[in-house]
């Protein structure tokens, strides 16, 4: 018995297998132990601990709001959200201004002309070597001194101002109309969708083009216009009331300033990824494309970026998680985002540390997660279909 | 075989001896801090009065001295002062890590302050409420004109809760524009992105006189909370609270007594003054201090009333009258426990 025992524990595979279920075995403990060790001692210090926080009056007002019902009779949950969204609106608005400036300089690295080039050049290697914190700061305090105060406002119409607090815009009024504007725009969009699918079928089959952009127009942009006044939906106008603008939405200075810097410097890195991948297109591909008498427009969006897209997706992803996870610098700006509301104001009120900083960090960890399934899903679209 | 049993059995007694001592806590600040030799203070990044730095990174303020009074109590020099300079939201977290051994930053007693986050507040050694300073060319004089205005605060405070508070009961409506550090909300204020600047009012006076053009500021003569503001403990080491009450209650009876930094170690007939002195009495013993703890507060730091007219009093820039931070028997609301 003993010596099967034995001769079990020399056979290589068992003890491949068993010093693994050791090592998860130990690790494990270390984890358990340290947790608990946390817990008594939090316990021993008289620290409230558990999540019942989230139910309790959150007392303070928050800056940013886009479209949640929040006001500081609100809960600590209801400001988490808050944060959430605030964190979601920069990081999506960063990620497009970054992407389509990073495409435009990435391609314009490479152009024949000498000075977009050059300029491209200096652009790059100016914001990649700024630390970013510093670019939040300069951009806010340029914006600040900048703009005019709220009584001096730049107006647009009468409808739109900006000044040295933000950028305020008329509020559709909620109610049926509104919806129904909406719901055209949603039917416009999917029905421009469908008829581009077919006539790019018809090009594949017969390689008639069809001009699809009248459809665009008239589905897109007219239809939810045409509607919006047959409706008879109402706007909100903001209006300078007193010290401030009153009505409408208004978007802070301290987003433009986040926003700004965080897609002028994330676009550096987008742009280098960009240019990598054009150059790992080989030559002959573009020669091909000019002899079949494409045009360089063409030959680009056709044929180029195509393939140099498939080499530079995966550094953007990580450029777009960068993006999100820098998001949290707004603290430095008072942009009222994730870290600002939550692990600042409520962190302080409540002071539950653990809590508030392990529900934080499963926020980011979740919107990371998601932005490189999604992305990792175009990517394997986006590579060669192996016949 | 053996290799096996070694692992196994040095993993073992890590664990086994990890799990030991996890167990036990206790915790004897005074030791540590004498073996150490020196304070580990938390103050605030810069307030004016309070705690703030010079330029050769010598801090004062009257926060500060509470500092100095517990390092010449326990240490028998006040100059024995580690300072950490904290923002309003690293603060407690500071504190109940360990990393400070008291935390003196004009920070505000409340109930959840001293009962949910597992520290002690010791005293309070500056009555304070909070303010607001406005642009003089606004116009405005009361706090309710300043409905719609837009407020420059610091982030994790009262004050974020009591501008709410304050607005909610008015039914009035605001901005909060809510900013890391007391610097960055002058700042904002200063670039005209707010209308008004709230805190607590001895912070103001401190604010408005580093402005660009102090002038073109006032602070409004409205006082919307109560900022009882004193020293903060860990709730787990009662002799160190002793200590830190005590040290702060004998610069206010040093004042009381009329005893100062010049005349302490004056020949005396009053008890009171001997017990200070430490030439009678048994007041150290409980504290676990010498003899002359109280002597060295009141001789290297001086009494209350000097610290305060030292840090913000009349003859300082930032000019802060004694108000309700009188001696009781003066007409304030200071009143320092029985020292015996």
């Amino acid at each position: 018995m003993f010596t099967k025992l034995k001769s079990l524990l020399y056979n290589n595979e068992v003890r491949a297998i068993l010093f693994q279920i050791l090592a998860v075995v130990v690790i494990a403990y270390f984890a358990y132990q340290a947790f608990d060790n946390m817990m008594l001692n939090i316990e021993q210090r008289g620290i409230r601990s558990g999540f019942g926080f989230l139910n309790d009056e959150a007392g303070f007002a928050v800056n940013d709001n886009f479209f949640l019902e929040y006001s500081p009779a609100s809960t600590n949950l209801q400001a988490f959200y808050v944060g959430i969204v605030n964190t979601l609106i920069v990081a999506i608005t960063g990620i497009f201004f970054a992407s389509v400036l990073g495409l435009i300089v990435g391609i314009s690295r490479l152009s024949s002309n000498y000075l977009i080039r050059k300029m491209a050049t200096v652009y790059i290697e100016v914001f990649r070597n700024i630390p970013i914190l510093l670019q939040i700061l300069f951009w806010y305090s340029m914006a600040l001194s900048a703009f005019p105060s709220p009584k001096n406002s730049i107006s647009f119409f009468d409808s739109i101002f900006l000044n040295s607090r933000g950028l305020y815009l008329p509020r559709p009024v909620e109610g049926v109309e509104i919806y129904l504007v909406l719901a055209s725009f949603i039917i416009g969009v999917v029905s421009y969708i469908f008829i581009k699918r077919r006539s790019n079928k018809k090009h594949d089959d017969t390689g008639i083009e069809t001009n699809t952009t009248p459809y665009f127009a008239g589905l897109v942009l007219l239809l939810p216009i045409a509607v919006y006044f047959a409706s008879g939906a109402q706007l909100e106008y903001p209006v300078l009331k007193g010290f401030n603008f009153r009505g409408g939405v208004d978007l802070s200075i301290e987003f433009f300033a986040l926003a700004f810097a965080l897609s002028i410097y994330t676009a550096t890195y987008i742009a280098e990824a960009i240019r990598s991948g054009i150059e790992s297109v080989d030559n002959g591909q573009k020669e091909a494309a000019a002899a079949m008498g494409l045009t360089q427009t063409q030959s680009l969006r056709l044929v180029v970026l195509p393939q140099a897209l498939r080499v530079a997706i995966p550094p953007i992803i990580n450029q777009y998680l960068n993006l999100t996870k820098n998001s949290s610098l707004a603290a430095a700006v008072g942009y009222t985002e994730l870290v600002t509301i939550f692990s600042g104001t409520v962190l302080n009120v409540v002071g539950q540390a653990i809590e508030i900083i392990i529900l934080t960090m499963l926020v980011y960890l979740t919107i990371s997660l998601v932005i490189s399934l999604i992305l990792n899903i175009f990517n394997k679209k986006m590579q060669i279909k192996g016949k | 075989m053996n290799k096996l049993l070694k692992l196994s059995a040095v993993s073992l007694i890590a664990i086994g001896s990890f799990g030991v001592q996890a167990g036990i806590f206790h915790s004897d600040t005074l030791k540590d801090v004498q073996t150490k030799g020196s304070l580990t203070c938390g103050v605030s990044t810069g307030t004016p009065g309070f705690s703030s730095p010079d330029s050769s990174g010598n801090w004062s303020g009257i926060d500060v001295d509470v500092c100095r009074a517990v390092a010449a109590a326990t240490l028998g020099d006040a100059k024995k002062v580690k300072f950490v300079p904290l923002t309003a939201k690293e603060r407690f977290v500071a504190l109940s890590s360990g990393e400070i051994d008291m935390l003196s930053r004009n920070t505000t007693w409340t109930h959840t302050r001293d009962t949910s986050l597992g520290l002690t507040f010791a005293g309070v050694n500056y009555y304070d409420g909070q303010g607001f300073m406005v642009q003089k060319s606004l116009g405005v004089n009361s706090v309710k004109d300043l409905d719609g205005a837009s407020f420059c605060i610091q982030a994790g405070t009262t004050t974020e809760l009591n501008l709410a508070d304050y607005f909610r009961s008015n039914k009035m409506e605001f901005k909060a524009v809510t900013y890391d550090t007391s610097a960055q909300t002058k700042g904002g204020f200063e670039a005209g992105r707010c209308d008004a600047l709230t805190s607590d009012v001895s912070q103001l006076a401190g604010l408005r006189s580093t402005l660009k053009d102090p002038s073109s500021a006032v602070v409004l003569g409205d006082v919307i909370s109560k900022e009882p503001l004193g020293p903060v403990v860990r709730k787990d080491d009662n002799t160190w609270l002793n200590i830190v009450r005590w040290s702060l209650n004998a610069m206010i009876e040093a004042e009381e007594l009329g005893v100062t930094s010049a005349t302490i170690d004056d020949a005396s007939t009053s008890p009171g003054i001997q017990r200070l002195q430490g030439k009678s009495g048994k007041l150290n013993e409980s504290l676990g201090l010498s003899k002359d703890w109280s002597r060295n507060i009141i001789a290297q730091v001086g009494n209350y009333g000097e610290s305060f007219e030292r840090n913000i009093g009349m003859s300082t820039p930032i000019q802060l009258p004694r108000g309700v931070n009188q001696l009781w028997i003066k007409g304030g609301i200071l009143y320092a426990p029985a020292f015996r």
